[in-house]
């Protein structure tokens, strides 16, 4: 099966590439939108800046939009899942693909930002395919400055002064803030789950 | 709640993991690949690698070590040493650094750090700051700790900040290699000047010195070798004294 990992020139994908292989996934690297063609899910990973999503223009809203109809999954990663959103005040000219409500927002507090390091996921009590076997209050690697706000489809919250989505769920559609191809043990078994998802879907 | 990390330094030259006192008289520790695989198993939060001789002798940290270290690790990667140029960090990039650490071209290309922060994102770029105490300031030095430069630490970890990095990696020379603690108090002075997370490092010796950087020292971070080459079960040891005095720590890998 091959998992279309979108380049859209935020960061470097080399560690999701490798992460996706370690567990068996077939993925290949699309930085054009005909790439979204027999794709069996669509990865959109980034890190950087909200203003980078720009990049993902009108034909890849609606190539991603209607991939997501004909039930094909759509994982975000980091700035992947803040996209899902409907926008960020990091770059509030910028609109996200709004499959998620409200906006992201600059973490503040008596807190360092950028919010560097392992934290804590705090699980939704209701059942989740992408945290499967994960138990509540495992860690993942953080790095970002922006979060995306918690809402009916928020299944992991982490709290840096104050509590957002580290992870979302809602059908085929799924977002983390952090970085499983960094979180260890932890990440690829979230990876694996994923995998799971897509052979389920196909 | 946002654990402290604690992140194993290999200093590697010529392939091997090399370790020395005050920057001087490197000793063979072992092969790199092993030691993180080793490092991961154990628990470690993250890894360095920096290739301590590079700048002198004007090679690129070794590539090939950093494939085989990163191989198989799904913990954030740090390499550092030689960085020059993007093409230099777009090669240990390539290679599977998720971050790059920059000390003597940052000195002295200061628009470096602004121009790969654009390119990777701050979260890759870390500068490191080689510190040594004089005359009541912190004096920065650069080139592996052989040349002094004009700049104070404080003021110079602001400036990166601004700059763009994403991290600080502040190394106490005094302290290094000696076992004697880190240098808490120039720990805490960058730490409460910037908004970014500060990485201690330099003068590890027993757990207490992690207690005392992470509470007195206000690091986020804390960056050791010695302390866990010559050790089995060193880091998770380390964690679980660390928990036990209230640090906040990752305890499940």
């Amino acid at each position: 099966m091959s998992i279309a990992l979108v380049d859209y020139g935020a960061g470097n994908l080399t560690s999701v590439v490798k992460a996706f292989k370690a567990v068996g996934a077939d993925v290949s690297v699309i930085s054009a939108v005909e790439g979204l063609d027999g794709a069996r899910a669509i990865v959109v990973p980034g890190v950087g800046h909200f203003a980078a999503t720009t990049s993902l223009g009108p034909e890849w809203r609606t190539g991603i939009q209607s991939a997501i109809g004909r039930g094909v999954p759509l994982f975000g990663i980091c700035l992947g899942l803040q996209w899902l959103f409907e926008g960020s005040a990091e770059a509030p000219d910028a609109p996200g693909l709004g499959l998620m409500p409200g906006r992201c927002f600059r973490l503040e507090g008596e807190v360092k930002v950028p919010h560097v390091g392992w934290n804590g996921l705090a699980l939704a009590a209701r059942p989740s395919r992408l945290f499967d076997g994960i138990p509540t209050d495992s860690s993942a690697y953080f790095t970002h400055s922006y979060a995306a706000p918690v809402v009916a489809d928020t299944i992991a919250t982490t709290t840096h002064a104050v509590p957002f989505s580290s992870a979302v769920e809602r059908g085929l559609v799924f977002g983390v803030q952090f970085h499983p191809e960094k979180s260890g043990r932890t990440g690829l078994r979230l990876l694996t789950n994923f995998l799971r998802v897509v052979q389920g879907a196909a | 709640m946002l654990a402290k990390r604690l992140i194993a330094c290999l200093d590697v030259r010529d392939g091997s993991v090399v370790k020395g006192v005050n920057f001087q008289g490197l000793r063979n520790a072992g092969d790199p690949a092993e030691l993180a695989a080793r490092y991961n198993e154990e628990g470690i939060d993250e890894l360095t690698v920096l290739d301590v001789t590079a700048t002198l002798e004007g090679r690129r940290a070794l590539l090939d070590t950093i494939r085989r270290v990163s191989q198989q690790l799904f913990i954030p990667l740090c390499v550092g040493g030689g960085i020059r140029s993007m093409d230099d960090a777009r090669a240990v990039i390539d290679a599977g650094a998720d971050k790059v650490s920059l000390n003597s071209a940052a000195l002295a290309q200061p628009a470096l750090i602004t121009a790969l922060a654009r390119t990777y994102g701050s979260q890759a770029v870390i500068v490191a700051i080689d510190a040594k105490r004089a005359h009541g300031t912190f004096e920065v030095f650069g080139r592996s700790g052989t040349t002094k430069d004009a700049r104070e630490a404080v003021a110079w970890a602001c400036e990166a900040a601004d700059r763009g990095a994403g991290e600080i990696l502040l190394t106490s020379i005094d302290r290094d290699g000696t076992r004697s603690g880190f240098d808490c108090e120039l720990t805490a002075a960058v730490s409460q000047a910037v908004q970014i997370p500060v990485i201690a490092s330099g003068g590890a010796g027993t757990p207490d010195h992690f207690v005392d950087v992470f509470s007195e020292g206000r690091a986020d971070a804390a960056l050791a070798a010695s302390i866990f080459h010559f050790s089995e079960h060193a880091v998770t040891d380390l964690k679980q004294f660390l928990s036990a005095r209230g640090i906040p720590m990752r305890l499940d890998w």
